[in-house]
């Protein structure tokens, strides 16, 4: 709190700092600390506080690209509710059954970019069925199509047991993507003064990767094209898009389809950095659910922001305090609900 | 309010009616609950747990004393509350008088103690293997014919140190009951003979980014003792051969399981020369155990040998049988006479005598193993050791053994 009273009272703060020149100097010592954590040789002292500076580094690492996965999942479900203020609960189970069809294309081709690519395709194709005709009909109808769509998910759920029965899954990723990358942060210095650096799977870097060209994506043409501009004027009012000739249907049908896609999408990307097994689709509902609200509904950036909280709070948890790294997940939350109702991007309605 | 107390009445009417036609199933057949985990991170398991105890049941034709056995079967998510509710609904609403369950080590605590509210029940173990479910404050009516986390381990501790030269071993293990238990029978040999564990590090269950847990794990540790189930086994293999782990792997029973060796995907060559320990070993050559895989081949689905689940589930449903028939099938003086039975039943299962100590746990013999490929490039358990009879107190005195304490996160600990 004190932060935020020191530039009201100018003579506190010293020549008359503006609140956003505060903020930038404490956010330029913030990235500071960030560059010295990643960038120096530890000190003994901080070692010990902090396990060691790889374990500190690498929850770092894993959280931004846990966070990137997140962002996939929950930017089509931030999308789906900002136009159709429709939560549609069964997103999860999106998730999840691209990840199986991106497994049986990949172990039958043998070409995981296929299985990605099929992971979007079909799901897209769901995604379009599932807003024409159930969506559609109840539409304007927030509590039945809630509903309905949990009833999906629960459905979904117990045919894809019933297909793929209850083992564990793993993604064959190629070969150019396997193996680790030594990266020039030195995590420790030998007796003998070799450096030693950190190594990381270049896999879940690429993740990374994927999640940022596609939140660009996403925001690119979300900003800058016609249908972009459509979405947003969907999202603020939607009668008087309707009212001004646009066809909302269409509309609707295009951000189903890409929200229910990058959910595949996500899926055999996850599902090739960890695994697929049965009960994902409920953890990536309820991921994607936190990120939303954390975030602000109907904003990519808000889900952007949301995903990179909460995948570093649940890796910094699991690696200092395993037993309670859950509970910080759910403080984040919780944080957000009091301080900003609307989430940390959402605009007030 | 109205509509809530008719709704109530109805309800009350509707159970008045069904529970008669429930509780008067036929003479002459009796029922059994099975309960397992057909859902949540370790269905897979409990699967294989259904095809053990469907062994048993088909080893007998079906019937017991001339009775027709019925399997009503439960399901949980290996969480404690799911299997209570499970096991409430098999004893209250299907009215079985027997039950064989649960799968996982916190549902074994929490069902001991709904057993205790149901002292007309008896309760006969799946495979969850906490050590205070028998141990400390037993329930009357609880029986385990398998073995405890720690009396699985039995053996390698001592084999790590000695034989395998490994002097510092971090461990990785999920966050209850169950793991807490193998940990501690590990540790009990391994420290005894000198070794020591720098870093333990416990991962709530089900968890799926073990990557930060493996950068956090001492780099000048011998071996990494890693005892995590199904999912969250193959989740931390994967990642352990993706980001290039070199350090030599020790399995806890369920993490080299059939459940894991089976798994699809690259985490095969991490596996490959893990020792570990558990109450079955693939390679065993004993007849009784051939003629058993062979059995249990014929259940649908079925790995290509059982794991330790379906052993767990066979010999404990197996028990049970054999119990029922000692009393021809007669549980209606509330299963007085079952139990008696029940206590002092010794047997041969397919992996060596078992009978039960006084607080109804099983003492039986344990395999130490270690993984190879199989000639049908199946990852396989090699038998190195048997450990004879062993028992829930490891061969320690007992009252030296209870003061050792209950088994939690930091107990035993030898940095």
């Amino acid at each position: 709190m004190s932060l935020l009273d020191q530039p009201s009272s100018p003579s506190l703060s010293g020549g008359g700092m503006t609140r956003r020149q505060a903020w930038g100097l404490v956010g330029l010592f913030a990235a500071a600390v960030i560059v010295w954590l990643v960038f120096a040789v530890w000190p003994d002292w901080l070692n010990a506080i902090l396990i060691s500076k790889k374990a500190f580094v690498s929850a770092i690492l894993n959280g931004i690209t846990l966070a990137g996965l997140y962002f996939l999942v929950a930017s089509g479900f931030t999308l789906i509710f900002g136009l159709m203020r429709n939560v549609n609960l069964a997103h999860g189970s999106l998730y999840l059954l691209g990840a199986y069809i991106g497994y049986e294309v990949t172990s039958r081709t043998g070409y995981w970019l296929l299985g990605v690519a099929a992971g979007f395709a079909v799901l897209a194709i769901v995604g379009v069925v599932m807003q024409v005709f159930v969506f559609r009909r109840l539409e304007g109808d927030d509590l039945r199509q809630t509903l309905v769509s949990i009833g999906i998910s629960i459905v979904a759920a117990d045919l894809m047991l019933a297909v793929w029965a209850g083992g564990t899954y793993q993604i064959a990723t190629p070969e150019w993507l396997d193996g680790a990358l030594t990266l020039p942060i030195i995590t420790a210095v030998r007796s003998n003064g070799a450096s030693v650096f950190l190594t990381y799977p270049l896999y879940r870097l690429v993740v990374l990767a994927a999640a940022i060209v596609i939140g660009v994506g996403l925001w690119l043409m979300l900003h800058r094209t016609r249908v972009g501009m459509m979405i947003r004027a969907g999202v603020d009012d939607r009668a008087m898009l309707q009212a001004s000739g646009v066809n909302v249907h269409a509309v609707f049908a295009i951000v189903f389809a890409v929200g229910a896609g990058l959910a595949g999408f996500a899926g055999v990307v996850g599902g090739s950095a960890l695994s697929v097994a049965p009960g994902e689709d409920v953890r990536y509902l309820l991921a994607s659910l936190v990120v939303v609200i954390v975030g602000g509904m109907g904003s990519i950036t808000g889900a952007a922001i949301g995903a990179l909280l909460i995948g570093l709070a649940e890796q910094i948890g699991l690696v200092y305090f395993p037993t309670y790294g859950i509970v910080l997940t759910f403080v984040i939350m919780v944080v957000t609900l009091a301080v900003r109702p609307q989430g940390i991007m959402g605009k007030a309605r | 309010m109205r509509m809530h107390r008719r709704t109530l009445l109805a309800l009350a009417a509707f159970t008045g009616l069904t529970a008669p036609s429930m509780a008067l199933a036929a003479d002459d057949t009796i029922k059994i609950g099975l309960l397992a985990t057909f859902e949540g991170p370790f269905t897979v398991l409990g699967e294989d747990g259904e095809r053990g105890a469907m062994t048993a049941v088909a080893e007998m034709n079906g019937t017991v004393a001339g009775k027709k056995i019925e399997i009503v079967k439960g399901s949980s998510d290996a969480s404690p509350d799911s299997a209570v509710r499970a096991a409430r609904k098999l004893v209250e609403q299907d009215g079985v008088k027997v039950l064989v369950g649960p799968l996982s080590g916190d549902e074994g605590l929490a069902v001991k103690d709904y057993a205790k509210t149901q002292p007309n029940v008896t309760f006969i173990n799946g495979t969850s293997a906490a050590q205070d479910t028998t141990l400390r404050d037993p329930a009357e009516n609880f029986f385990r014919f398998s073995t405890d986390g720690a009396q699985w381990m039995a053996g390698l501790g001592t084999y790590a140190f000695k034989d395998k030269g490994y002097k510092k071993v971090a461990t990785v293990a999920e966050d209850y009951s169950f793991p807490y238990t193998q940990v501690f029978g590990f540790m009990a040999e391994f420290c005894k003979a000198g070794g020591h564990v720098p870093s333990k590090s416990w991962v709530p269950i089900g968890n799926k980014d073990f990557s930060s847990v493996i950068a956090a794990i001492p780099e000048d540790v011998d071996a990494i003792y890693v005892a995590l189930g199904g999912a969250d086994a193959v989740n931390f293999l994967t990642q352990y051969q993706q980001g290039g782990g070199s350090a030599p792997l020790i399995g806890g029973s369920i993490t080299v399981d059939q459940t894991v060796l089976t798994s699809k995907g690259k985490l095969r060559d991490v596996l490959k020369g893990t020792p570990s320990a558990g109450p079955t070993a693939d390679t065993n050559d004993a007849p009784a155990w051939k003629a058993f895989v062979e059995a249990y081949k014929k259940q649908p689905g079925a790995f290509p040998s059982p794991s330790l689940f379906a052993h767990g589930y066979y010999v404990d449903m197996k028990a049970t049988l054999l119990g029922l028939d000692q009393v021809g099938g007669d549980v209606s003086d509330g299963g007085k006479k079952l139990r008696d039975a029940l206590s002092k039943l010794s047997f041969d299962t397919p992996t060596g005598k078992v009978s039960l100590d006084k607080n109804r746990n099983a003492i039986a013999d344990i395999f130490l193993t270690e993984v190879t490929e199989g000639a049908d490039g199946n990852l396989m358990n090699k038998l190195v050791k048997v450990v004879p009879q062993v028992n829930q107190t490891l061969g320690i005195p007992e009252d030296e053994f209870m003061k050792l304490g209950a088994v939690n996160r930091d107990n035993p600990s030898c940095p």
